[in-house]
């Protein structure tokens, strides 16, 4: 990206000043002068789109992983007043609704896991379907899907995937009450058929991860971390069906668009009044992929539980949070002084509450929310916390990833899959996937690095860093 | 066969996070169905799929950029919801009536798993044509 044309607020803060007459709302760029410097302009271009949208409130900002998507930048936020004309857009919300990481905390250390770790991996793989083509066992009729769009992770609950104490440290108690399944296409939902308690491909992983440095031991005592400890971490959606309501609205909505009269600066910004039936329909067919998501992830948390206890009979594993990456939600936030319920787009980016919210759990309550900034399957991931300052510097949002430093194809023309897996086998790294391709895509040096990630996040005022996870096992799509 | 050649009907361009397709071939129609063949090529080189199960679509479309959208998702979600791995691709046109047709197999052991598609976006979407050949394309999500 070129930095000329950016002004710089302070170090980890920078704005794109306005062009005399040009009609926009403010644009905000967090992160570090290199990591600005490392993205694409098409960064800035997207992000500027948004700040035209009808109703934005703040600035439209992106995290310091951001990188070029589609419509919205991936690491974008905006929100938007649904009283002032605002928009809800899905284009800001992304194909893979609900993408998002539960991460598991275990009673077990690396010691415990370092005999097993082989046989854990190979296990992991067998029982979680994973990668392009692969369906899972859990076959459902339309009836009981739809009961998963409208009771999420609570669903899974019920249905025998885990435990009650899960759903306390899911967002929203793993359930998006205003869901409406008769929005979401016949097509989608055909699509999902065979896909629940699927991993999926691309970015999506199941890692097996040891916590390797405790930054922050207050945080830490509250999420239950410490040195050593085996935590497992999930990265996955909504599936096919999220992918078919993107689909869907992602054309239905460009086309309303014109009918309504909406001025897009982009068509692929494919957006709604959020008071309008258009824009309802997609919050409610968006909403029950939430819950398809959530009810996902929850299957896959119970299916790895059952595969440790199969080796480390006893093992504990609850879950330390759940949160999505790819959403638009109301939520309630102080702007100049006022509280407004927004509709806050997080298109790659993670909600990050601070201390004392009401939405957290009581075990949390006083720390803040935990946020995951997953990292590539060679280098590491962190834990952070979210911060008082972050909701007014980012409706409470924070960075979700490392965010790639080049593209797929010129991963696939610079690394080999099985080379790749052999060389992270012998740092003590076990790879397990049916795609030397997707490996190869996925090759750690096609990343940004996330400890520079983590490190703006925090410069920023956006979360503060907890914990850095290194990974053991992983399993790729 | 490099990829990024695809015997010429199609190529990859870059994009940030997901991947761009292109077609190129004498007609509007022959260039998107060579796009569908860069997209599905993503998730299994077509050499190795047997062209054993057909799919049809057919859907209306007046803009020829969003006929291109639309013909790539239909494609994926249908493909997804036999199971089928496709690397076979044809599409005609009526008007504004579009009819397409796929022929593939169902994932087996055998095949080589790439990195799943779930959409196709209106990110980089054009279809024209300039100096004789169409060019269909658009960034598909990955």
């Amino acid at each position: 990206m070129n930095l000329d044309r950016l002004q710089r607020i302070d170090p980890w803060t920078w704005t794109l000043p306005k062009a005399p007459g040009e009609e926009r709302g403010e644009v905000r760029l967090y992160g570090s002068e290199p990591l600005l410097a490392s993205m694409d302009d098409k960064v800035l271009e997207q992000i500027a789109n948004v700040a035209k949208l009808p109703g934005l409130v703040g600035p439209a900002m992106t995290m310091p992983d951001a990188h070029w998507g589609y419509g919205f930048p991936i690491g974008g936020v905006a929100a938007f007043d649904p009283d002032a004309g605002g928009i809800v857009s899905a284009g800001g919300v992304g194909f893979d609704i609900s993408c998002g990481i539960r991460c598991l905390r275990t009673d077990l250390t690396a010691a415990d896991l370092a005999p097993a770790a082989s046989a854990l991996a190979d296990s992991l793989f067998a029982t979680i379907p994973a990668g392009v083509g692969e369906e899972g066992d859990i076959k459902l009729s339309p009836q009981a899907l739809d009961a998963v769009l409208r009771g999420g992770a609570q669903w899974a609950v019920k249905a025998g995937y885990g435990h009650d104490a899960d759903l306390e440290y899911i967002e929203e108690h793993g359930r998006i009450a205003d869901a409406r399944p008769e929005y979401v296409s016949e097509l989608a939902k055909k699509r999902q058929r065979g896909e629940m308690g699927t991993l999926g491909s691309g970015n999506h992983y199941l890692e097996v991860q040891v916590v390797d440095a405790i930054h922050d031991a207050e945080a830490a005592r509250a999420f239950g971390l410490f040195e050593g400890q085996v935590v497992v971490s999930i990265h996955c959606g909504s599936r096919g069906l999220g992918h078919q309501i993107g689909t869907d609205f992602l054309l239905s909505l460009a086309k309303a668009a014109n009918r309504l009269g909406l001025a897009l600066p982009d068509r692929e910004l494919a957006c709604a009044p959020i008071r309008s039936a258009e824009g309802q329909e997609y919050i409610g067919a968006m909403h029950a992929a939430m819950n398809c998501a959530l009810a996902n992830r929850q299957i896959l948390a119970q299916l790895t539980r059952e595969v440790f206890r199969s080796l480390f009979p006893g093992a504990g594993l609850e879950t330390l949070a759940d949160v999505s990456h790819n959403t638009c939600k109301a939520e309630e936030h102080v702007v100049d002084g006022r509280r407004r319920t927004l509709y806050v787009h997080r298109k790659g980016a993670t909600r990050a509450f601070g201390p004392d919210h009401p939405a957290l759990p009581p075990r949390y309550r006083a720390v803040g929310q935990p946020v995951i900034i997953g990292g590539s399957m060679g280098t590491g991931s962190w834990v952070l916390v979210g911060t008082r300052e972050g909701e007014a510097r980012g409706f409470s949002s924070a960075s979700h990833g490392a965010g790639r430093a080049m593209s797929r194809n010129q991963a696939l023309k610079q690394w080999r899959g099985r080379e790749l897996v052999d060389e992270l086998a012998r740092r003590g790294i076990l790879i397990r996937t049916k795609s030397m391709r997707g490996a190869a895509e996925e090759a750690p040096g096609a990343y940004k690095d996330v400890d520079l990630v983590a490190e703006a996040t925090e410069r920023a005022g956006l979360a503060r860093r907890v914990a850095f996870l290194r990974p053991k096992v992983c399993v790729k799509g | 066969m490099h990829p990024d050649l695809g015997a010429a009907r199609w190529r990859y361009f870059e994009h940030d996070a997901d991947v761009g397709v292109e077609g190129v071939a004498a007609t509007a129609e022959e260039a998107m169905a060579n796009a569908a063949a860069a997209t599905f090529a993503i998730m299994c080189p077509p050499e190795r799929i047997a062209p054993d199960a057909t799919l049809t679509v057919e859907f209306r479309e007046d803009d020829l950029e969003l006929a291109l959208v639309t013909w790539i998702n239909l494609l994926l979600a249908h493909a997804r919801e036999r199971g089928l791995a496709l690397g076979h691709f044809v599409l005609r046109r009526d008007g504004d009536l579009w009819r397409g047709e796929a022929s593939g197999e169902p994932w087996r052991e055998g095949l080589e798993r790439g990195t799943e598609v779930k959409g196709a976006t209106l990110t980089s979407l054009d279809v024209s044509c300039r100096d004789g050949h169409w060019r269909a394309r658009c960034v598909v999500d990955v």
